[in-house]
């Protein structure tokens, strides 16, 4: 067996038609799960015994919380390929992540807000996840300031790769601090139940939406890799090439 | 060829041993891995104290901080009390933080951090020995002020050992923490926002447990639990953040 698929993988012209050959692969299945998840979640599955309808955020909330933290996962270990093995197409990689990433931290957010005002009867509460994931989303912004404010592509991708590093170094030991630092000052609140087993009319549309997510994430990831790579090849021949046929 | 002068000061760093040297340098009961880092910082050291005037200033920044908060809250000594470790922890932090800008900056602009890559000695050294540097010019500076601003708060002098021992630790992480972002923003003009930006999420655990760890101070707790946590923090930082650092210089030097 031959290195060369991975190989090929360096190759910006290479990466640039595969992810288009790849988008719909990604892009239809997450729109059918999407939509799938949704349905079973907002229509069939039943209200919750405390909480009546308002869990329902959950299908959108939960999925984003998690891709928040897979989106950072991927743009470390793309940044790390990058500075390692110095391959560009792996620092467009990490450089197309970012925003989606801080979108994701902004909709569990918004979500966990919208659902706190009928739980807690507030919109923010210091609750440890709310707070962890806060720092998250300036981690993602000191990122993207940090590519922004290098004008140097190559000396902005491999800053910026460090900076991604050492983040995933420090996410755990932030959250841990901040559950720590939380359970000192407050009391366990109402909704910390005991994990609850969820009924499977309730779990499977919560799947789906998981699933729907991390490929939806794929899908937006290789439309802004095309658009990365474009703009960093732009004086490329292949380019010109694409654009005169 | 023994070392190149650093051209801003004339002090020199020892370039990598020559095969020659190498005997030399086996004579000495220290590495030349420690002899440089040595140098550099005593020629740190040297730098700051010609420059007196910028050394007080984050001494001063935090003591205006300190100062805001019975302007803009209440003179009342119990409630300053109460909300003293949050006060003592965000004014260090925030006087650490406006003291990193110069950690790097003027070695960058006159050629010394490129010097200092150069020179085959490891630049992780170097780094950490400024590092180093900056915390005794800062961090302890500011963990021997915390106390007066306590007092001022309304603290008891039994809680003093505890302020100063959580500060001056906790001070060590938040210098090499920041010693990573410094570096990362050489070369971009306006950093401060940047700086902050990139700095103070990393900070907020050694902010958590710093501040916990005072508050058991006042309050007269075992604080020994978050003093230790502060600790491995730290160790942390020694062993990664210098790394990262000269990693980032590095970069900044491409």
């Amino acid at each position: 067996m031959t290195w060369t698929w991975f190989h090929r993988l360096g190759s910006p012209p290479y990466v640039y038609a595969l992810a288009a050959r790849l988008t719909p692969w990604f892009a239809w299945p997450a729109a059918l799960l999407i939509v799938g998840g949704l349905w079973g979640g907002l229509v069939l599955a039943p209200p919750d015994y405390q909480q009546g309808d308002g869990f329902r955020i959950i299908y959108v909330h939960a999925p984003s919380a998690w891709m928040s933290l897979m989106v950072y996962t991927t743009m470390a270990v793309a940044a790390a390929v990058g500075l390692i093995w110095r391959i560009k197409v792996a620092h467009a990689v990490a450089a197309s992540c970012a925003p989606i990433g801080a979108s994701f931290t902004f909709a569990a957010l918004v979500t966990g807000a919208l659902w706190g005002e009928p739980m807690w009867g507030t919109y923010w509460e210091w609750d440890p996840r709310l707070t962890s994931e806060l720092i998250l989303l300036f981690l993602y912004l000191g990122y993207m300031g940090l590519r922004a404010g290098l004008e140097d592509t190559q000396r902005s991708d491999r800053a910026s790769a460090v900076l991604a590093v050492v983040g995933v170094v420090n996410v755990p030991i932030i959250h841990y601090s901040v559950t720590w630092w939380n359970s000192l000052h407050q009391a366990p609140s109402v909704m910390r139940l005991a994990k609850p087993t969820m009924a499977a009319s309730m779990l499977v549309p919560l799947l789906m939406m998981l699933l729907g997510f991390t490929l939806f994430f794929g899908a937006v990831l290789l439309v802004r890799l095309r658009g990365e790579v474009l703009s960093r090849e732009r004086s490329a021949s292949w380019i010109r090439e694409i654009v005169n046929a | 060829m023994s070392g190149y002068g650093s051209p801003a000061t004339g002090v020199v760093v020892p370039a990598a041993p020559m095969p020659a040297q190498a005997t030399v340098w086996a004579g000495s009961h220290q590495a030349p891995l420690l002899d440089a880092a040595r140098l550099a910082l005593a020629r740190d050291l040297q730098l700051a104290f010609r420059k007196r005037g910028q050394l007080v200033q984050p001494l001063a920044f935090f003591a205006m901080v300190t100062m805001l908060f019975p302007l803009a809250i209440s003179p009342e000594l119990a409630r300053l009390r109460e909300i003293a470790p949050g006060v003592l922890w965000a004014g260090a932090l925030l006087a650490s933080l406006l003291a990193l800008e110069f950690l790097f900056r003027d070695d960058a602009y006159d050629g010394t951090l490129e010097q200092y890559a150069l020179s085959g000695q490891s630049l992780t050294w170097l780094i950490f020995a400024k590092t180093v540097a900056h915390w005794l010019l800062t961090g302890l500076p500011l963990a021997l002020m915390a106390p007066l601003a306590a007092l001022s708060l309304g603290v008891s002098e039994a809680a003093v050992p505890g302020i100063v021992a959580s500060v001056a630790v906790g001070s060590v992480a938040l210098s090499l923490i920041g010693s990573i972002g410094a570096a990362l923003t050489l070369g971009i003009k306006r950093s401060g926002a940047l700086l902050s930006l990139l700095t103070l999420p990393l900070s907020l655990p050694v902010l958590i447990f710093g501040a916990r760890a005072t508050q058991l101070a006042i309050t007269g707790g075992p604080l020994r639990a978050p003093l230790e946590l502060l600790a491995a923090l730290a160790v942390l930082g020694v062993t990664l953040a210098p790394l990262a650092a000269a990693a980032a210089v590095r970069i900044s030097l491409e």
